[in-house]
């Protein structure tokens, strides 16, 4: 057996585990009836829907008849230096406050481009910071954290 | 003439200087992020959300709305000028009106776009202010089984309509209504998939999917596909179409913005299906049909009004019965259950102020849009010159302060970064995301629904098909399905959206 549609396999195989997944995590609620349903009942038989139209797509991929996909390969780098500085605005923002932070996010998140320039992104992440604090904290009076939280001028 | 008085309302509220100033606001973000490639209306929503909710609810909706249909102005704007769609409606206008721009009528091809758009808004608002109420009165004999079943029907619809494989979008949908379940059961307090976490038990905003899989996954696609910006048309010429165009024009805009309002109304349409149906049709009825391609203004026109009567025409089934027809609309529900209004029928009777305030704002918007859109024009041609390594940290700052202001609270953020993952996870294996969004929204609609009717009916689950509006619906459903499932069909349907890719 070869695998010709690997997109539509793997999807599959996503959906048929987190399709499992879910309808598992419903066994651990009351099902009740059809008349009395529980928290259980629908999340269980969509789970179990789910499930089987996964499977089904995983299994038409596997024809012979399927066309031929590959799945892409994942730039690992992109996806580390994306979601990484994201993560890191939210660990430094109560630490460190908005300013720094948000200046922090703009530089790291610049190094993903390949046209990465230290003087571009600076002058970027200074524009957006002012611009955040006239629209977000000026404008609309957003409430944030804003300056470290060891210089205590909040 | 009770449509005048309400329509007379209607203008009363958006007359108001702060709700006419939050539709420019609208028009003009509309615009920018429909100009912009790689920056589409859902997560230009998503990160807005947050900021409506100090806005009082008839002013934040005129905002959201104007953003929806702004953003069909503006891609057309790049699509003619750059050779680009700057949204997935613009994918035809490219055909046609970016050889019209080579031709030397870039001036005329995009005023003829904004005629048309116009034309074409003004005509679905109509629509939608002498439609809305009767289908609001079919809707108050809906019970839960009837809601369920159309809820069906708009998710089979949005999938069916949509491009892709169309078990995987299926299956999309029905991850997306198994996240709607995570959080707190309103029937029995209890907290389902919550994880111990508490941050759950309130449920998966929507927005945060929005901004992952549509804002973030997108940023990765776009950066690693290294930018290679392709030439702008930069000179404009006349802006006033020749009387030959006008003349070609004219015709392909009255059928546009019939087919696009039709199609809009459907579950699941709305402005991108509108667009390829009006471009075939031109193609087809044209005396000659060989000059479509090679800046036809009939090619251009055409779809540019479908896109957009089906763009405002896809707010009835959201006004009227309550429910999405498109990831867009999922947001708008979000926007509304913010303010405490549940979409629905009752919207109409219950906020009649803000019910008929959007739809005359729709018309005040159009109108902006064509002054914002034609004169202006030099503004969002440099705009389009600014490059993505600027252009993608901005959209990364907004998205994640819009989704810290959901709650305050940076486990949002964190969750939208798992998202992000996810996104591009799907991404790569070709899985839609706009099925997932409506199936989100829906979810916890359609238990409650399905409860409901079932509760009726002692568990009898042939209650769907006993009660005839419920039943003809789900046979409506069952139609769809097995139509598109038929090998010819599905050719077909293969090669409409080849064109897209």
């Amino acid at each position: 057996m070869q695998l010709r549609n690997k997109q539509d396999f793997w999807a599959g195989a996503m959906f048929v585990a987190l399709g499992l997944g879910f309808a598992w995590g419903a066994t651990q609620y009351q099902m009740g009836t059809s008349a009395r349903m529980g928290p259980g009942y629908f999340p269980f038989w969509l789970g179990i829907c789910l499930a089987l139209l996964g499977a089904v797509v995983a299994l038409t991929a596997l024809s012979g008849k399927a066309t031929e996909t590959h799945v892409e390969r994942f730039d690992f780098r992109i996806l580390a230096i994306i979601i990484g500085s994201v993560v890191l605005f939210g660990l430094l923002l109560r630490p460190l406050g908005l300013y720094l932070s948000l200046f922090l996010l703009v530089v790291a998140s610049s190094t993903a481009s390949h046209e990465f320039s230290w003087k571009v992104s600076l002058a970027n992440a200074i524009f957006l910071t002012l611009f955040c604090w006239l629209a977000f904290i000026k404008g609309l009076g957003l409430i944030f954290p804003l300056w470290p939280t060891f210089l205590g001028m909040d | 003439m009770e449509l005048l008085e309400h329509l007379a309302l209607g203008f009363s509220v958006a007359f108001t200087p702060e709700n006419i100033l939050y539709a420019l606001l609208g028009c003009i973000l509309g615009t920018l992020v429909g100009v912009l490639p790689g920056l589409g209306p859902v997560p230009t929503i998503a990160m807005l959300l947050p900021i409506t909710y100090v806005l009082p609810p008839v002013a934040g909706l005129i905002m959201l709305a104007g953003i929806y249909y702004g953003t069909q102005y503006g891609g057309s704007t790049t699509a003619i000028l750059v050779n680009l769609p700057g949204e997935t409606s613009a994918v035809v206008t490219v055909l046609d009106g970016h050889q019209m721009a080579r031709n030397g009528r870039a001036g005329a091809a995009l005023a003829l776009a904004a005629i048309g758009s116009f034309f074409a808004g003004s005509v679905a608002t109509m629509l939608i202010a002498a439609f809305a109420p009767p289908l609001a009165e079919v809707a108050f004999k809906f019970g839960p089984a009837e809601y369920f079943s159309l809820m069906v029907l708009g998710l089979v619809g949005a999938v069916v309509l949509a491009s892709g494989s169309l078990p995987k979008a299926i299956c999309m949908i029905l991850l997306g209504l198994l996240l709607g379940m995570v959080g707190t059961d309103v029937n029995s307090g209890v907290a389902r998939y919550d994880f111990g976490i508490p941050e759950l038990q309130d449920g998966i905003d929507f927005a945060i999917v929005a901004m992952g899989v549509f804002g973030f996954a997108e940023i990765m696609s776009n950066l690693e596909q290294k930018e290679n910006r392709i030439n702008i048309t930069d000179k404009v010429g006349t802006l006033y179409p020749n009387r030959q165009e006008m003349r070609e024009a004219a015709p392909a805009i009255l059928r546009g913005t019939a087919l696009g309002s039709m199609l809009g109304i459907l579950p699941g349409g709305g402005s991108v299906l509108a667009s390829f149906a009006s471009y075939t049709l031109e193609k087809k009825v044209s005396r000659n049909p060989e000059r479509f391609g090679k800046g036809h203004p009939a090619g251009l026109a055409g779809p540019e009004s479908a896109n957009n009567a089906g763009a405002q025409t896809s707010f009835i089934p959201l006004l009227t019965l309550g429910i999405p027809g498109n990831a867009v609309m999922a947001l708008m529900v979000g926007a509304m259950t913010i303010h405490n209004i549940q979409p629905g029928p009752q919207v109409m009777s219950s906020h009649p102020e803000l019910f008929w305030g959007l739809i005359a704002s729709m018309w005040i918007g159009n109108l902006m849009l064509v002054v914002l859109n034609l004169p202006l024009i030099g503004i969002w041609i440099k705009l389009l010159k600014v490059p993505y390594r600027i252009l993608f940290p901005a959209i990364l700052v907004f998205c994640t302060i819009g989704v810290y202001s959901l709650n305050y609270n940076t486990f949002d953020i964190f969750t939208t970064a798992v998202f992000g993952v996810v996104g591009y996870l799907w991404s790569k294996l070709k899985c839609e995301g706009a099925p997932l969004l409506l199936g989100l929204v829906l979810g916890p609609m359609m238990e409650e629904n399905f409860r409901r009717a079932l509760l009726l009916s002692r568990g009898e689950f042939l209650t769907f098909v006993e009660r005839p509006l419920s039943a003809s619906l789900l046979a409506a459903a069952l139609f769809l399905v097995v139509i598109v499932a038929l090998p010819s069909i599905r050719k077909k349907r293969e090669e409409t959206f080849v064109e897209e890719d």
